[in-house]
C-alpha cells in the first residue's frame, strides 16, 4: 500500500477539564525525515505525541498511520505498529538493570520454555549499545547512572524498537553538548534508514541543526508547518509567542558591593573537594561544567541538604553552620532544585500550595495560627502573572502542567521566600524562550536588588550572558575561574573539561 | 574504590546473612539445645507457614502493594480443605455423606480458595485502582468472617492420615512442610528472575508509567501476583491444619504480619522494585530463629514481641541506608 505520510493527524482535539489543550491540530510527518515541534510551554506538544502514542485519546479529530485512520486503545498498540517514543517526563525503572529495562515488555525467552533468555538479552543490549557508540555495561543498574547516560538509555530503547516513527519529547534537556552531538549521529541515521523522526525541544540551536521541517503550536493552536530552511530564530520565535522578542539575555550591569556569601574548602567525601568561591551583593556567579562535575553538590551541601566532610561556609562575614535546608531558609538562602520531579515539586497538590510551600509560616493568622488564604491568593497571583505560568487556575494540580510551567511554579516559591542569597540550579531547564528570557529579566532584576546570585547552568550561552564570573568545575574540583570580559564558550569548555 | 566502601557494599549485600548467622550463634551460646537436630528442625518447620505466606507477599511488596488478607485467607483455606479431608470414621463429620476423600481434594482445595480470594485481591487493586492496603482490608476482614460462616465457629477436626502426613511427615528426615516451603520458595525464585512474569513484577513497583509505555499489561500482572500470593496463603492453610490436625476458621491471625515482618527484613523496600526472594527466606528464617531462642532462654512473651517489634525496625532503618542516596 502506498502513502504520502507515514503518520497524520486531522482536526484533532484534547480538552482537559478546564484547558483545551489542543485545538484542531493537522500534522503531516514524512518518512525519512526530521520533523520539528516547536511552541511555548503548555503549547500541547507533550499532549500531541502521547496522543500519536497511545497514552492519550483524542476529544475529536483522527489519526493516520500510514494511510490508514487508526485508534490506539492502549501504547502497547503504537509500539507495535512501530511508533516508540521516549517521553519528556518519563523515568527509567530505577533498580533494575540497563537490559531490563531496554527489553521491558518484550523479554527474549528460551524457546520453548517460559524463562527469559537473560544471555540473549545482554548480547543484543551490547549490540545496540556498541552500535550506537554507547560504552555502557548492559549489566548496569539503572540508578547507578548519570542522569545523560540515562536518558542515552532510554534513546536506546526507543531505537531499538526498529519502529518506523520515533517522537522524542525533550530528549536532550539533560544532556551535555558531547552527548547532544552523539544523539544527533543516531538520528541522522534513523534518517537515513527512512524513519519518521518527531523531534521536541526549546533549544534553537539544536532545531536549526536537525530539523527537515518545523511545526509551530500555539495555546493548542496549529500556527503553521515550514521548511526548516526557510526559518531563522528570530523568525520561530516570533510565530512561537505571537510577538517579537527583545533580548534572551537582559544583563544590567548593576553595582556589586559586599562579599554576602563566602565558601571555604568545602569538601563533600566522594562528591567534590576544596571548593572555595565568593559571592557579593549584586552578583550573579555562574557555575559552569558538564553534567557530573559537581555542581550541584555543591549547592546542595551550601543549603544543608549534603553532609560536608570539611570547610566553612560563612554570610556577612560571619560564619554559619547549616545542617538542614530549613536552617538555610532562615539564614535567606533558597534553592531551586536541578531535578523538578524528585525534589521540587508535590505532584498531587494545586499550584498555590506548591507555591508558598517554603513560605507557609509567613501566612499564619495571629489568630489561632490559622492560614490567611485570601493573602496567599493575592501573592499566588501577583507571581503567577510576573512570570507568566500558564494554568487554568491556581487551583489545578501542578502534576498537569505542562513541565515548563511546572518549572516556574518552583521558581515562584523560591522568589516568595525573598532570600537574600538565591542559588538556580538549572532554573531554565525545559523552558520556552519567552519564559527563559522572562526568567532571566527576573534575575537581573533581583541582582539589581542586591541579591547574591548562584546560576548553575549547563547552557553556555546562558552562562555567558548572565553572569558577572564564572566559576567552572571538572569532576570534582574548581578547574577555573574566568571574568565576564574574558569568558568565552571554548575558555570555559577548556576547563570544563580539564582533570586534574 | 576505597576497602572501607568494599566493605560497606559487602554489608548491604550479605548483611542479612550475616545477622542471621550471628543469631544462630549467640543462640546457641546461651542455649546449649538451640544447635540440637531436633532443635533446628523444629525451628525451619515452625518458619515454613509464615515462610509459604512471605514468598507471595514479597511478590506483592516488589510491585508496590500489601496483601493484609494472607491469615484470613490461610483460615479460609484450612477450614474448606479440612472438611473435604476429615476421616471416615468421625463422628461429627461436617459432611456425613461423603466417602474419605483422597488427599489430593483438599489439596486442590485450599490451592483453588487461595487462589479465588487473591483473585479478588487482584482485580479490586488492578481494576478499581484503590489503593492495596485498602482493597486487601476489605478481604482481611471480609474472608475471616466467612470462614467463620463455613465452619459455624467451630474447628473442623480428625482428618485422614494422609492429610496430616502433609504437615507431619518426614521424606529423608525433613519434614515435609520444610520441603514444601523450599520447592515453592525455589520455583517462585525462578519466576521472579527467570521469567517475564517477574520481570514485570519489578517494573511494574519500579516504575508502573514506564512499564505501561513498554507494553506491559500492568492490570493483568497485578491480578496474577495477587493470585499467587493468595494460592501460597492458601498452601500455608493447608500446611497449618494438616500439622494440627484441625482446620480453625481462628487460625492464622495476624500471619500476614509476621510475612510482611519476613520479607521487610528480608530487604524489599516498600517503596517498590526491590526485593528478592532468598531474602524472605532469611527474614522468615531470622523470626523463627528469634521466636525459638527467646522461647529456650525463657524470655516472656511479652519482652519477646516488644524485642521482634524492635527487630522488624531496625532492619527497615539499616536498609534503608543501604538504597538511600550515598551522601
Ligand atoms: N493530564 C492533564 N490534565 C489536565 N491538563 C493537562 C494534562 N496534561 C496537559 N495538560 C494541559 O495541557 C496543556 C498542554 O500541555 P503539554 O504538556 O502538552 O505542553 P508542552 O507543549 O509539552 O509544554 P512544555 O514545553 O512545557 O513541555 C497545558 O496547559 C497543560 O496544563
Ligand atoms: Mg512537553
Amino acid at each position: 500500500m502506498s502513502y504520502d505520510y507515514v503518520l497524520e493527524t486531522r482536526d484533532v482535539k484534547k480538552v482537559f477539564p478546564g484547558v483545551v489543550a489542543l485545538d484542531g491540530i493537522s500534522l503531516k510527518f514524512r518518512s525519512g525525515a526530521v520533523h520539528s515541534l516547536m511552541g511555548e510551554n503548555g503549547a500541547g506538544k507533550s499532549t500531541l505525541m502521547k496522543i500519536l502514542s497511545g497514552m492519550y485519546k483524542p476529544t475529536e479529530g483522527e489519526m493516520l498511520y500510514k494511510g490508514v485512520e487508526t485508534v490506539f486503545e492502549e501504547p502497547v498498540e503504537s509500539i507495535r505498529l512501530g511508533i516508540s517514543m521516549i517521553h519528556q517526563e518519563l523515568s527509567p525503572v530505577p533498580h533494575r538493570s540497563v537490559m531490563e529495562n531496554v527489553w521491558l515488555g518484550r523479554e527474549p525467552l528460551i524457546k520453548p520454555t517460559p524463562f527469559v533468555d537473560h544471555k540473549k538479552m545482554y548480547d543484543d543490549t551490547k549490540k545496540l549499545l556498541d552500535d550506537l557508540e554507547l560504552s555502557i555495561d548492559p549489566r548496569t543498574i539503572m540508578a547507578e547512572l548519570t542522569v545523560a547516560k540515562m536518558q542515552m538509555v532510554e534513546i536506546a530503547k526507543a531505537v531499538s524498537y526498529n519502529s518506523e516513527v520515533v517522537i522524542m519529547d525533550e530528549p536532550t534537556s539533560s544532556l551535555t553538548k558531547k552527548e547532544v552531538e552523539h544523539l544527533f549521529k543516531i538520528i541522522r541515521r534513523l534518517k537515513d534508514q527512512g524513519k519518521a523522526i518527531i523531534y521536541i525541544s526549546h533549544k534553537m540551536d539544536e532545531i536549526f541543526a536537525i530539523s527537515d521541517e518545523v511545526s509551530v503550536l500555539r495555546d493548542g493552536k496549529f500556527v503553521g508547518s515550514y521548511d526548516a530552511k526557510d526559518l531563522n530564530t528570530d523568525k520561530l520565535i516570533s510565530l512561537m509567542v505571537g510577538r517579537e522578542l527583545n533580548d534572551l539575555f537582559p544583563k544590567v550591569q548593576c553595582p556589586i558591593t559586599d562579599v554576602k556569601l563566602k565558601v571555604e574548602n568545602l569538601s563533600s567525601a566522594g562528591a567534590f573537594e576544596n571548593v572555595c568561591f565568593e559571592v557579593r551583593k549584586g552578583e550573579i556567579v555562574g557555575f559552569a561544567g558538564l553534567v557530573g562535575a559537581g555542581r550541584t553538590e555543591v549547592m546542595e551541601t551550601i543549603f544543608g541538604m549534603r553532609k560536608k566532610s570539611a570547610g566553612t561556609v560563612s554570610i556577612d562575614g560571619k560564619t554559619v553552620d547549616i545542617k538542614t535546608p530549613e536552617s538555610a531558609i532562615k539564614h535567606r538562602l533558597a534553592l531551586l532544585t536541578e531535578d523538578r520531579r524528585q525534589s521540587g515539586i508535590f505532584p498531587m497538590l494545586d499550584v498555590k500550595d506548591n507555591m508558598v510551600m517554603a513560605v507557609i509560616d509567613k501566612y499564619r493568622n495571629s489568630f489561632m495560627k490559622l492560614l490567611n488564604h485570601k493573602q496567599i491568593r493575592s501573592d499566588c497571583n501577583e507571581y503567577k502573572n510576573k512570570i507568566n505560568v500558564k494554568t487554568p487556575s491556581l487551583e489545578q494540580k501542578i502534576m498537569n502542567l505542562s513541565g515548563g510551567n511546572q518549572q516556574k511554579v518552583l521558581v515562584a516559591r523560591w522568589l516568595l521566600t525573598d532570600p537574600e542569597i538565591l542559588i538556580l540550579d538549572e532554573p531554565t531547564r525545559g523552558i520556552d524562550v519567552g519564559a527563559k528570557a522572562e526568567i532571566h529579566a527576573l534575575i537581573t532584576n533581583l541582582a539589581a536588588k542586591g541579591k547574591a546570585i548562584i546560576l548553575v547552568s549547563s547552557e553556555l550561552p546562558e552562562i555567558l550572558g548572565m553572569s558577572d564570573k564564572i566559576v567552572v568545575m571538572c569532576e570534582g574540583k574548581i578547574t577555573g575561574m574566568i571574568d565576564r570580559k574574558d569568558a568565552t564558550q571554548e575558555g570555559i569548555m577548556k576547563y570544563a573539561t580539564m582533570s586534574s | 574504590m576505597s576497602g572501607q566502601m568494599k566493605f560497606k557494599q559487602f554489608l548491604g549485600k550479605y548483611g542479612i546473612y550475616l545477622v542471621l548467622v550471628a543469631m544462630v550463634f549467640a543462640m546457641s551460646l546461651m542455649s546449649p539445645v538451640f544447635l540440637s537436630q531436633d532443635n533446628l528442625l523444629n525451628i525451619v518447620r515452625q518458619v515454613s507457614v509464615i515462610g509459604l505466606i512471605s514468598l507471595g507477599v514479597t511478590l506483592v511488596i516488589i510491585s508496590k502493594g500489601i496483601d493484609l488478607s494472607s491469615g484470613s485467607t490461610l483460615a479460609l483455606a484450612a477450614v474448606m480443605a479440612a472438611s473435604f479431608g476429615q476421616a471416615g470414621d468421625w463422628a461429627a463429620k461436617m459432611y456425613p455423606g461423603i466417602p474419605e476423600l483422597p488427599v489430593i481434594v483438599p489439596i486442590l482445595v485450599a490451592m483453588l480458595v487461595g487462589t479465588v480470594v487473591g483473585t479478588v485481591n487482584g482485580a479490586l487493586v488492578a481494576k478499581t485502582g484503590i489503593p492495596a492496603f485498602i482493597a486487601t482490608l476489605g478481604t482481611y476482614v471480609s474472608v475471616r468472617g466467612l470462614a467463620l460462616l463455613y465452619a459455624d465457629g467451630r474447628p473442623v477436626s480428625t482428618l485422614t492420615a494422609s492429610y496430616q502426613y502433609i504437615g507431619q511427615g518426614y521424606i529423608l528426615g525433613i519434614p515435609l512442610p520444610v520441603l514444601l516451603f523450599a520447592l515453592m520458595a525455589l520455583i517462585t525464585w525462578v519466576m521472579l528472575n527467570h521469567t517475564k512474569f517477574g520481570k514485570n513484577i519489578y517494573a511494574i513497583g519500579g516504575n508502573i508509567v514506564a512499564a505501561e509505555v513498554s507494553g506491559v499489561n500492568v492490570q493483568r500482572n497485578l491480578i496474577k501476583i495477587y493470585m499467587y500470593a493468595g494460592m501460597l496463603a492458601g498452601l500455608a492453610g493447608l500446611v497449618l491444619s494438616a500439622r494440627l490436625n484441625t482446620g480453625q476458621p481462628g487460625m492464622g491471625v495476624a500471619y500476614e504480619l509476621d510475612a510482611i515482618a519476613a520479607t521487610t527484613i528480608g530487604g524489599t523496600s516498600h517503596s517498590g522494585g526491590i526485593g528478592t526472594i532468598q531474602g524472605a527466606v532469611v527474614g522468615a528464617l531470622i523470626l523463627g530463629v528469634l521466636n525459638n531462642g527467646l522461647n529456650l532462654m525463657g524470655v516472656s512473651a511479652y519482652w519477646q514481641q516488644i524485642i521482634k517489634g524492635a527487630i522488624i525496625v531496625t532492619a527497615v532503618v539499616i536498609d534503608m541506608r543501604k538504597n538511600a542516596k550515598k551522601k
